[in-house]
């Protein structure tokens, strides 16, 4: 029991932390996807070369950044709970994941509905979409380990291994546009040169990728409190059957 | 301490020998993951008649044609510059000095004869007025040139 | 109104990309609250019965090493 009360310790901390932000991180949300929405739909103006259709970089760009930024997050927390043994960095990972699967999702397919009118095809095999869909299939497969272990440790060692090889994808989506030619265009916020955007339009993108940060922070809250106290909950069943 | 220590060395040699191993695989497939060529990687490595590959680059400027169904322009990347032959429709971006991603093969007389046409777009994002001013301040597409050469 | 649905021609490409955005996220967030609700409410009872035990001497003495 004694052990178990130090295991809480820290967790318990950390709920209280993310429970005093979580207000803040909704607010947040609400007020910048409202404005963000708004920039997009209404005051952007359209591109000279893509017409209306770069409207929908505004719903595909912050998806796709908070794909790899997720996932990369998922990487640091999977090193420091196997190095450090930190519960709450495995559950962080677990917690992420889920919600690091649906932008991945929603990059993928706002980009194909995008490539339609523009490229003249929904799909390709190039560098750049064919390691976003494998990051895809990595997220849904760290998600599995999770579910395919009863042993919740041993599932967060696994995991942990799953993540970890699978980061090497994050430099390659990153610059499989500059290293091979690609149908995809490169990068155009993110450039050695600056932003290759128009203000005009470079704001709503802005405001709509911190919108979906936040969006993140708030889902991961109450995604990373239901792990913490499942976990609770597991060690009190296993002490129970034990009594 | 030292446990912790060891697993640290562990997760960063891991990483490094994975970051290697992969490294050395992408440059070993690197003909595999090019999605097209351009006209100077044909004029280098011209590949023989029949086979089908995807051949990029911008099209070149005043040169679209369009007879009927077919459409005839020409493949540039300011180096080298490749005839094309169409028959079909083109993607809404398709247009003069942009980017383009045709699938097809050579035929015997050096003319590629596509059986798909993409357009790609560049990474330049403007509302039309922009792209105006730029054009007549002649800035356009400073930056072009030096790009397609690659 | 109509040209705003229209979306230059292109409305049938972009209003799906928001609504499948939109459709997504929301479910994530349905569910994620439902999860944390459906735990809170399994551990609650628990809790309590391990505070109520715990104020009882003998089972503390059995649970110290």
């Amino acid at each position: 029991m004694a052990v178990d009360l130090h295991r809480f310790a820290n967790p318990t901390r950390f709920l209280r932390l993310v429970s005093a932000i979580f207000p803040w991180a909704a607010g947040l949300t609400v007020i910048l996807l409202g404005t963000g929405l708004y920039l997009a739909l209404f005051v952007s103006p359209e591109d000279y070369q893509q017409g209306d259709t770069v409207r929908i970089m505004f719903v595909h760009v912050p998806a796709a950044w908070m794909s790899m930024g997720v996932y990369t997050m998922m990487a640091v927390s999977a090193a420091v709970g196997w190095i450090w043994k930190h519960p709450v960095a495995d559950l962080s990972g677990k917690a992420a994941a889920p919600i690091g699967a649906c932008f991945t999702f929603l990059a993928l397919v706002t980009g194909s509905l995008w490539g339609q009118p523009m490229w003249g095809t929904y799909w390709v095999w190039d560098a750049r979409l064919t390691s976003m869909l494998i990051l895809f299939f990595l997220y849904l497969g760290y998600m599995a380990v999770w579910e395919s272990f009863d042993d919740q440790s041993k599932a967060a060692k696994a995991a942990a291994i799953l993540v970890l090889v699978g980061a090497i994808n994050i430099p390659i989506i990153k610059f499989s546009v500059d290293w091979w030619n690609t149908l995809h265009q490169p990068a155009s916020v993110a450039t050695m040169e600056g932003p290759k955007i128009h203000s005009s339009i470079l704001t709503p993108l802005l405001v709509m990728g911190v919108a979906y940060l936040s969006l993140f922070t708030t889902i991961f809250i109450v995604r990373v409190k239901a792990e913490i106290l499942d976990r609770r909950l597991r060690i009190m069943q296993v002490n129970a059957l034990q009594e | 301490m030292t446990r912790k220590r060891r697993r640290l060395y562990f997760v960063l040699a891991g990483m490094s020998v994975l970051g290697l191993a992969a490294a050395l695989v992408l440059m070993s497939f690197e003909d595999s993951l090019v999605f097209f060529r351009s006209p100077s990687d044909l004029a280098e490595n011209p590949i023989p008649a029949g086979r089908t590959f995807r051949l990029g680059g911008l099209v070149a400027e005043g040169s679209v044609v369009k007879d009927g169904v077919e459409i005839r322009f020409v493949v540039t990347d300011l180096a080298e510059t490749v005839p094309v032959r169409f028959r079909g429709l083109v993607p809404d971006l398709f247009r003069e000095g942009q980017g383009v991603v045709t699938e097809g093969r050579m035929d015997e007389n050096g003319v590629f004869i596509a059986s798909n046409v993409l357009a790609k777009h560049d990474e330049n994002y403007m509302p039309p007025e922009v792209a105006e001013s730029l054009k007549e301040a002649g800035h356009w597409q400073d930056g072009k040139e030096a790009e397609a050469s690659d | 109104m109509e040209e705003f649905l229209n979306m230059g021609g292109y409305g049938a490409f972009i209003w799906p990309s928001y609504g499948i955005s939109f459709l997504i996220l929301a479910f994530l967030v349905v569910l994620s609250f439902r999860r944390l609700r459906r735990i809170e409410r399994t551990l609650k009872p628990l809790e309590q019965d391990r505070r109520a035990r715990r104020r009882r001497p003998a089972k503390r003495e059995n649970a110290t090493p």
